[in-house]
């Protein structure tokens, strides 16, 4: 028997080891991929030096060599945008040969990878960031350069909005330029499950959330449906944020990001309040959900309404369903004539080895041609608000929105990183999953954790 | 020069591997311990161009004191409480019966060890579904079949419980290692001559006291390394937690989901400060062991 005992042990802490050996391998991977991409980049720019000038086609631009480029886009509409704008390079630049640094993961890993490339002084030329707040890191680690140069050169601050330039700018200088323009208030509903519930689905654009939950309420007694559908705790911050602005306005809904507007006040707490009651009209599992699963509920019209931002159409049309007739959409409860907006962006990185080639990237992210190509496939709308996009065959939606996106007040996400840093929004995260989880937090400790999240 | 001809071709050997081990753990272990010691609490400290202070133990006593993190280290109590009970009774009564020359005993092992063979993120997922916390009329998963086979008062909203949501994640993981601590038993059990059982038969024995005096005793080392390795991965779970419920549902938090979270906002400071405290605790339930093994080895 004493032979057998030490084998078990032995197998035992073998298989523990091995354990350990596969958990060290992504790390592992992490950096010999930080290592590698300048090396290629070297290599590829000896080879572009090798080949002879030709630049002389270019229509009227002389920039060759290479130009990396850090994004999140790698799959579905996203990747097909990147290519449709790699597509417009191409035919802008024909001498820039663009690498594409993409990784998957924008929540977190692609953050990371892009962080240790950043810290080792290894740069790609120009990376993706959410426009606003969340670049904040970015600017006061010294990691992107000023490019308010680039937007006189390329004409922009006359073709995006003031209320987008004024939330960009820091201390009279931008740090990124706006690729695409999303908004986050938006309230999607199913057409057969708002005649089930006896809601004219023309009637959808709410004055006050007090209206919507009336609504709600009306559903949850004479119908089995969801009134509203919801996914995990980023969802619920994401309609926490539409509940802040639809009860506090515009204004002092930006006031809060600026110490005007109190966090501990009765306004706040009043919002918070009709969270709590709306989040009592949705789905128990919410927390085991993404975004899509939750608009999943009304595509199949079990759940009646679902706020989200316009990330959903593609969605929607994807399962085929047409605007309109199958679906409807408005702005969210008591949040018309406000935009709520998050944006992907691009800086031009400090220290990159191709400072050309970026130029040359952020002149055709920012382009009409660009905007157009990139929009038309992602299902955003154009930053810029000199496009036609009826003419360029924009969708319906996409052309409503960007009306109001050239009308409207623009506010900016907290939970897309627009209006409040990375810190800020995963305190809040943190805040609400303790509030939405049955058993825990009251709605004034919710409060007070939200003031310190945003408190200093 | 005798002596270099005796240990000089060991060492060379070893030195490759005592030299990776150095670096990228121990070197690792200290220069985590000193992060852990300062004020990067930002992107812009850890880069170098807003600076950053040295300030002792702060990091470590204001964790203990924050009531999150106190939350998540009760979170990663009740779920090694339960999860190492769990994976152990269950374990050890698999390895008993299968013990007892079950028919079919190769068919019930392999069943038994598969789910250790799915990845923790595969099996999450399926668990994630699993775990709905619908109840009533929308119920799926395990709730619905609580539906179907009469059992309605079991239903309940597994993770999502401010105070017991952790213990919903450890049922996958007792579902996952159970096999593995069976396995480990059976090795003990065929281990255990039969002469052994057959004498105390003889002598008089009964099936309690037969257990109790003859077989218990001769298990205890497979029962001591297994309680080492479940306790040493429930102190490190992660991977379940991050398939099941996700990174910042609050209810299911443990230290190792602080530490990544804080490390993605740029907080590196407190981030190694968790590190730390987690390799504390590891190292409270190994040491004693590694003593232990030591002393049987001289012996």
């Amino acid at each position: 028997m004493r032979r057998f005992t030490p084998f078990a042990i032995l197998a035992a802490v073998g298989l523990a080891l091995a354990g350990c050996g596969t958990s060290n391998e992504p790390s592992d991977d992490t950096s010999t991929g930080a290592e590698n991409t300048p090396e290629e980049t070297t290599a590829a720019a000896t080879d572009e030096a090798e080949t002879p000038d030709d630049s002389t086609e270019a229509g009227g631009s002389d920039v060759s060599g290479d130009v990396e480029v850090f994004t999140w886009w790698t799959a579905g509409s996203e990747a097909l945008g990147l290519e449709a704008l790699q597509g417009v390079l191409a035919a802008k630049y024909p001498d820039v040969n663009f690498i594409n640094g993409g990784v998957t993961g924008g929540g977190g890993s692609a953050k990371e990878l892009l962080q240790t490339r950043l810290q080792a002084n290894q740069p790609p030329d120009s990376f993706q960031v959410h426009a606003g707040k969340e670049a904040q890191d970015y600017i006061d680690a010294g990691q992107v350069t000023d490019v308010s140069a680039l937007y006189e050169e390329f004409g922009l601050t006359d073709v995006f909005p003031q209320d987008l330039l004024d939330m960009l700018t820091q201390d009279g200088k931008i740090y990124t330029i706006p690729s695409n323009v999303h908004r986050a208030n938006v309230l999607w509903a199913s057409v057969p499950a708002l005649e089930q519930a006896g809601i004219d689905p023309q009637a959808t654009t709410y004055a006050s959330v007090d209206d919507f939950i009336a609504d709600l309420q009306k559903i949850q007694d004479s119908t089995d449906l969801i009134p509203l559908s919801i996914g995990g705790t980023w969802t619920q911050v994401h309609l926490l944020e539409c509940v802040l602005i639809a009860e506090l306005g515009p204004e002092a809904y930006l006031g809060l990001f600026d110490g005007t507007t109190d966090w501990a006040g009765s306004e706040v707490g009043g919002a918070l309040e009709k969270f709590g009651t709306l989040i009592g009209f949705t789905n128990d599992d919410r927390d085991q959900y993404d975004w899509e699963p939750a608009s999943q509920m009304v595509v199949d019209g079990t759940a009646v309404f679902n706020v989200m931002g316009d990330w959903v159409p593609a969605l929607l049309d994807s399962t085929g369903l047409v605007d309109g007739t199958d679906y409807v959409w408005a702005p969210a409860p008591g949040t018309d004539g406000v935009y709520d907006f998050l944006a992907d962006s691009f800086s031009l990185a400090q220290g990159a080895p191709h400072p050309d080639g970026a130029k040359a990237w952020l002149d055709v992210i920012s382009s009409a041609d660009g905007q157009e190509a990139f929009n038309k496939v992602k299902g955003s709308i154009p930053a810029r608000t000199d496009l036609d996009l009826a003419a360029l065959g924009f969708s319906d939606y996409q052309q409503q929105a960007a009306q109001s996106f050239a009308t409207d007040a623009i506010v900016g996400s907290i939970q897309h990183g627009a209006a409040a840093t990375i810190q800020q929004g995963n305190a809040t995260n943190d805040a609400v999953s303790k509030f939405t989880t049955s058993g825990s937090t009251d709605l004034e400790t919710f409060q007070s954790e939200l003031a310190a999240a945003y408190a200093g | 020069m005798r002596k270099l001809k005796r240990y000089g071709p060991p060492i060379l050997l070893i030195s490759p591997s005592l030299f990776l081990i150095g670096l990228f753990v121990y070197v690792l272990i200290f220069s985590s311990a000193q992060t852990s010691m300062t004020d990067i609490y930002t992107n812009p400290q850890f880069a170098g161009t807003r600076p950053h202070t040295f300030v002792w133990f702060t990091n470590f006593i204001d964790l203990l004191k924050d009531g999150d993190f106190q939350h998540s280290l009760k979170n990663l109590l009740l779920y090694t409480l339960v999860f190492i009970t769990g994976a152990m009774f269950f374990g050890f009564l698999w390895a008993w019966l299968l013990d007892k020359r079950a028919r079919f005993e190769g068919v019930f092992r392999s069943v038994f060890l598969f789910p250790m063979a799915v990845s923790s993120v595969a099996a999450g997922v399926v668990w994630r579904w699993l775990l709905n916390s619908n109840v009533g009329d929308r119920a799926t998963g395990l709730n619905r079949l609580f539906q179907m086979v009469g059992l309605d008062f079991l239903e309940n909203k597994w993770t999502n419980n401010i105070s017991f949501g952790i213990v919903a994640v450890a049922i996958p993981a007792i579902w996952q290692m159970s096999g593995y601590i069976m396995a480990l038993f059976l090795a003990g059990f065929r281990g255990i001559p039969t002469e052994l059982r057959e004498a105390a038969r003889v002598d008089g024995a009964n099936e309690f006291k037969l257990y109790r005096y003859v077989i218990f005793p001769q298990l205890s080392p497979v029962a001591l390394s297994a309680l080492i390795i479940l306790g040493h991965m429930s102190l490190k779970v992660f991977d379940l937690i991050m398939a099941i419920t996700g990174a910042k549902f609050y209810p299911t938090k443990v230290p190792a989901v602080d530490m990544y979270n804080l490390m993605t906002e740029g907080n590196f400071a407190n981030a190694a400060a968790v590190g730390i405290i987690l390799l504390l605790v590891v190292l409270v339930l190994i040491v004693p062991y590694l003593i232990h093994t030591a002393r049987g080895d001289k012996r």
